[in-house]
């Protein structure tokens, strides 16, 4: 670390600090993310060369690429503060990602810049995941069952596509963020990221399939301003 | 061809350092000792991965003490993940292939015994030969450094059939640098091989004694001239596929990448490459290949045979055409590798037949040798328990040959473990009988000191016994329809096979372990076994003329003169002796049984 | 010793024998209307195979026996007819039952390979990828669309790299991960290879062959027997090679119809 750069976060430390003092809870940025048009159809997931998986499902799950709620609301956005916030140091805790019944739980999993994630095997078959990073180190490893969660670490900021290489279908994301402004929506596509101190911030959402839509906000003092996305969803 | 006069100028001094002597000697038998141990380290580390992979094949997923220490990656907890296994499969193939079946019956001890053999001094570039060994233990050290970069050894098996082997490292884990690394480790390992092949023909077309005519030359000495000549062949078609392969990874090139590939979503930047080119290049070595590794274990077993029996053979000259039939045969049978491979079908008939023909040469040697055990005085002692036990070995490993030659029946029986038991019976534990008969029988000749003879039988009964609980149950597996290079058995017609798996896994261990007794009685032999006189068999070819250990110049600066072939055994002589040397001038007298 | 070695050849030969007599292990049976043909030959070929392995085990047993350690007692006896006799039995026999067998086993090979599919034949294709099938039935117009490589997804599930936006052929294509077909209906399959190379290998249905990236190959068969059947890969193809797999669901023609309507209607 250069000389600049620990001036710089000592800077930041000290801003921080003076914000704590300020006030407690800081201000929020919350609201909705929809889309418009038709999204394409979600198409079923066919187990069967994977029976003790198919058995876990009366109907068959389906893909999630493009996850929709009621009114015409997207789920499974990540929102986040691209530009404006400090860097946060890593969380202790650690994000867990599971593999059960051949699918990824969460489907996107969100954390922090150097924060540890663990990948945890619960199904009777051996699992492979292997994220597929541009900027990050890639890596490959396969999860036999029964054996120790795999724990890893990202040092830079990316949506990482993660596969299986046994279960073609098995599909999911990592998400890895500057810092801890930031949310996934849930069914009914509401987000809301709150201590922020007063500051001029990027807030953009990202969707996997539709890729991602800023838009500029300014907070002060312990406001909550309402920022909404909406997405073009294609039939195909 | 006639007499010829072989004088062969002394071209090199004694050694005079320990280097020179010991380490970088030009001297052919310190590098066939070379090569030999060279085998031996490698044949324990070919063995070691099987145990590793016999254990997670009998116990999918139960977790082996300390090989999360060797691989954390490939070994979570010390459960064996599937690419580990298909890397370790693809180590123990390459490994005992190249490295144990290719250097000890034909590099070890025909370097040792060739030039003695044939009368030589040495052979005609010693300076090549010494490369050859360090070449070839380059390729070794490079091969094994693929466990030690990130991904780990490649795992497209020891035949890398491409796109799998030449797209890098999208194909999966260990494609990228140790797919590379195998590669290089095979090209380098192909100069070794024909530096030495060149060497093995020269010696025996220009360096023999007086007297020494071709028809004369023992029955080994022929083996490793007509392995020789394939190797020539043979590896200089690898070296470029590997080169190619090589080049497909590093240069951009698209030798074997076809266009439109996609993996993991992402489109391969190749085009224009052919899929099969790489398995008509890799199958016009490697079958050849696997007569590389089981014509001098022939040669071996015969002459090991021919001097136990006390009788010549049947027909040597059978022998030998057969040799030579099968080497010359085994370039027109490869693509009976590739009957369901795409190619056009054909060519599989036409591959077929030549096939077929292989078995003629093959039921000659084996009739052979059992008829001309009709009315000998055979010697058992491990030698010849070996050799023995290689004939029951080749013929239960041939005659499955009778179906995999056939393209119909090869819809069932191609890549299931029917062929992995064929060609391990033959080219493996055959060869391997054929490399321990070697040993026994020659170990004094090398060492200056007998092999214990009890350890020996038993380290013969429990590995003879122990290989056919191995491999016989292969050939059930692979009737079965049981794929080969399964990490695991989920298919539900694969499952009912799990428990002869299991016992396959423990007749491994078992046989494995044996082989224990033969390192002990190599070792202790080699420090503290009986000195051994010049001629302990009674044998009659020149290896036998000299004392044990030869000295650096073989014959002692003196040039043999020879008067008989190899086979004067059973003959009656002034001296009482059942056998005349070849160096001796006596005549054999009337009477004797050969009559 | 010799007596010792020679009761134990014979015993390992005996006891290989015995599972294949007592046929402890079989594949699948049969379900095909080609395969009987291969098992004929499979058969033979085990009886050829099986009398050469005992004669010559027992033979090398017996002499074994015999001549362990014997001294020598007046004349050497010489096998009767010696090498000439051996080789020349070695020529005829063998060379006749290699023969009988190339040419038996042709006519197997040539009814699997060299006959066309028939006019009628059902095509479906399938797609051989890291690490499991797919595939794909034309659909009402009886078209497949064209594959776009660059556009496969699997998280999307766009296995075959589909363009319904532009491709009107592809709009009714049918792609699954289990392969049903009407009993007794000759199947045309158009083999498609993905990424590396992979095998069909259905054992009960005696077909096996290889997928060639870059090289698109067809086989035709016709099944006899409803039921659920594994089809496998045989080709080396990466850490998930043992993994994969597929079923294959053999339907009378009305399940079958009934199956395509519900997967059509699910894509």
């Amino acid at each position: 670390m250069s000389k600049k750069h620990v001036v710089l976060a000592g800077a930041v430390m000290l801003a921080a600090s003076a914000v704590a003092l300020a006030g407690p809870a800081g201000g929020t940025v919350s609201g909705k993310v929809t889309y418009e048009g038709t999204p394409a159809k979600m198409k079923p997931i066919d187990m069967s060369k994977e029976p003790s998986c198919q058995k876990m499902y009366t109907t068959p799950p389906t893909v999630e690429t493009v996850v929709t709620g009621s009114g015409n609301s997207l789920q499974d956005v990540v929102v986040y503060i691209s530009a404006g916030a400090p860097d946060d140091a890593a969380p202790s805790t650690a994000a867990v990602f599971t593999q059960k019944g051949c699918r990824y739980i969460p489907h996107i999993l969100a954390f922090q810049v150097n924060q540890e994630i663990k990948i945890v095997n619960e199904d009777q078959t051996s699992h492979n995941i292997h994220p597929l990073p541009k900027v990050n180190r890639e890596w490959n490893k396969s999860q036999p069952p029964g054996t120790p969660p795999i724990s890893e670490k990202y040092d830079k900021a990316e949506f990482i596509p993660v596969k299986c290489n046994v279960h073609p279908w098995m599909h999911g994301n990592f998400a890895v963020l500057k810092n801890s402004h930031y949310a996934i929506t849930g069914d009914g596509g509401a987000f809301s990221l709150g201590n922020l101190p007063p500051g001029k911030y990027t807030v953009t959402a990202w969707q996997e399939s539709y890729g991602d839509q800023s838009q500029e906000v300014t907070i002060s003092g312990s406001e909550t301003k309402t920022v909404n996305f909406v997405f073009k969803a294609k039939p195909y | 061809m006639h007499e010829v006069s072989a004088a062969p100028a002394a071209h090199h001094g004694p050694p005079t350092t320990f280097i020179r002597k010991h380490v970088f000697s030009t001297d052919h038998k310190v590098i066939g000792i070379q090569y030999y141990h060279l085998a031996l380290v490698a044949v324990v580390v070919g063995m070691v991965l099987s145990w590793l992979m016999r254990i997670h094949l009998g116990w999918t997923n139960a977790a082996i003490p300390g090989l999360q220490a060797l691989s954390a990656n490939g070994a979570p907890g010390g459960v064996m993940t599937p690419e580990y296994y298909l890397q370790l499969m693809t180590m123990h193939a390459t490994i005992m292939v190249f490295f144990v079946l290719t250097t000890a019956p034909f590099a070890a001890f025909g370097n040792y015994f060739l030039p003695i053999q044939t009368g030589a001094e040495d052979m005609p570039f010693p300076h090549f030969n010494m490369m050859s060994f360090w070449v070839t233990l380059t390729g070794f050290l490079v091969l094994v450094s693929a466990f030690f970069v990130s991904d780990g050894p490649p795992l497209a098996g020891w035949t890398s059939y491409a796109p799998l082997s030449a797209i890098g490292k999208a194909a999966g884990p260990g494609q990228g640098a140790g797919q590379v690394i195998w590669a290089t480790a095979l090209g380098i390992f192909c100069v070794g091989q024909l530096l030495g092949a060149l060497n093995f023909i020269s010696t025996v077309l220009d360096m023999r004694c007086k007297g020494m005519t071709l028809s004369r030359l023992p029955v080994s000495a022929w083996a490793w001239f007509i392995t020789s000549c394939m190797g020539l062949t043979a590896f200089a078609v690898l070296m470029p596929a590997c080169i190619l392969l090589i080049l497909d990874h590093v240069a951009g090139t698209s030798f074997f990448i076809p266009s439109g590939l996609v993996i993991n979503d992402q489109l391969i930047p190749h085009s224009g490459g052919s899929t099969l080119l790489w398995q008509h290049l890799f199958w016009f070595f490697g079958h050849p290949e696997v007569y590389i590794a089981i014509v001098p274990g022939m040669g071996i077993v015969t002459h090991v045979l021919v001097t136990n029996m006390r009788r010549p053979m049947l027909s040597m000259k059978a022998i030998l055409y057969s040799m030579w039939a099968l080497a010359f045969l085994s370039y027109m049978v490869y693509g009976h590798h590739m009957f369901v491979s795409g190619m056009n079908p054909f060519s599989s008939l036409v591959f077929s037949f030549p096939t077929l023909m292989i078995t003629i040469p093959s039921t000659i040697v084996v009739l052979i040798w059992i008829g001309s055990l009709y009315g000998s005085q055979l010697r058992i002692n491990t030698a010849s328990l070996f050799a023995l036990g290689f004939i029951s070995m080749f013929v239960s490993g041939g005659v499955s040959g009778f179906f995999l030659a056939q393209p119909s029946i090869d819809i069932m029986l191609h890549a299931t473990y029917f062929v992995v038991g064929h060609f391990h019976m033959v080219m493996g534990v055959a060869a391997m009988f054929g490399i321990f008969s070697g040993t026994y029988f020659w170990f004094p000749k090398m060492y200056g000191r007998m092999m214990d003879e009890t350890l020996g039988k038993i380290h013969f009964w429990l590995t003879f016994v122990g290989t056919y609980c191995i491999f016989m149950p292969f050939h059930y597996l692979g009737w079965a329809g049981n794929v080969r290079r399964y990490a695991a058995f989920t298919d539900d017609y694969l499952k009912p096979l799990i428990p002869l798996h299991q016992f396959i896994s423990v007749a491994a261990l078992f046989t494995g372990a044996v082989q224990l007794i033969f390192i002990y009685n190599f070792i202790n032999s080699r420090f503290r076994g009986a000195p051994a006189p010049p001629n302990p068999w009674e044998g009659t070819s020149l290896e036998w003329i000299m004392p044990s250990p030869p000295p650096w110049n073989n014959f002692g600066g003196k040039d043999p003169v020879v008067y008989h072939d190899a086979e004067q055994y059973g003959v009656k002589t002034a001296s009482g002796a059942d056998y005349i040397m070849q160096n001796s001038p006596e005549q054999a007298l009337p009477g004797g049984d050969g009559d | 010793m010799g007596k010792f070695l020679a009761v134990t050849i014979i015993v390992i030969a005996i006891a290989s024998a015995i599972p294949v007599v007592m046929h402890t292990w079989e594949p699948p049976a049969d379900i095909s209307t080609h395969g009987h043909l291969i098992d004929s030959q499979r058969d033979d070929t085990m009886i050829e195979a099986g009398v050469s392995f005992l004669a010559a085990q027992i033979l090398l047993a017996i002499f074994i026996w015999q001549f362990a350690g014997s001294k020598r007692e007046g004349k050497r006896k010489t096998f009767p007819g010696g090498a000439k006799g051996l080789v020349g039995a070695a020529l005829v026999l063998v060379g006749a039952e290699v023969l009988a067998l190339g040419a038996f086993g042709t006519k197997a090979w040539a009814t699997v390979y060299f006959t066309p599919p028939k006019a009628d034949a059902m095509p479906i294709q399938v797609q051989a990828g890291q690490f499991a099938f797919y595939f794909r039935y034309p659909g009402p117009d009886g078209k497949f669309g064209p594959i776009h490589p660059e556009m496969i997804n699997e998280g999307t599930q766009n296995l075959f790299g589909l363009d319904p936006e532009h491709d009107v052929e592809s709009r009714d294509d049918i792609v699954t991960a289990e392969m049903a077909i009407p009993v007794n209906k000759e199947i045309h399959l158009l083999m498609h290879a993905k990424d590396v190379s992979h095998s069909f290998y259905v054992p009960a249905l005696r077909v096996h062959q290889d997928f060639v990236p870059g090289l698109d190959l067809s086989l035709h068969f016709t099944a006899t027997q409803v039921g659920k059947y594994e089809i496998v890969c045989s080709q080396l193809c990466g850490l998930g090679h043992y993994n994969m797999r597929a079923y294959l669901e053999v339907m009378s023609q009305a399940d079958f119809d009934d199956w395509q309507k519900k997967q059509a209607a699910a894509q």
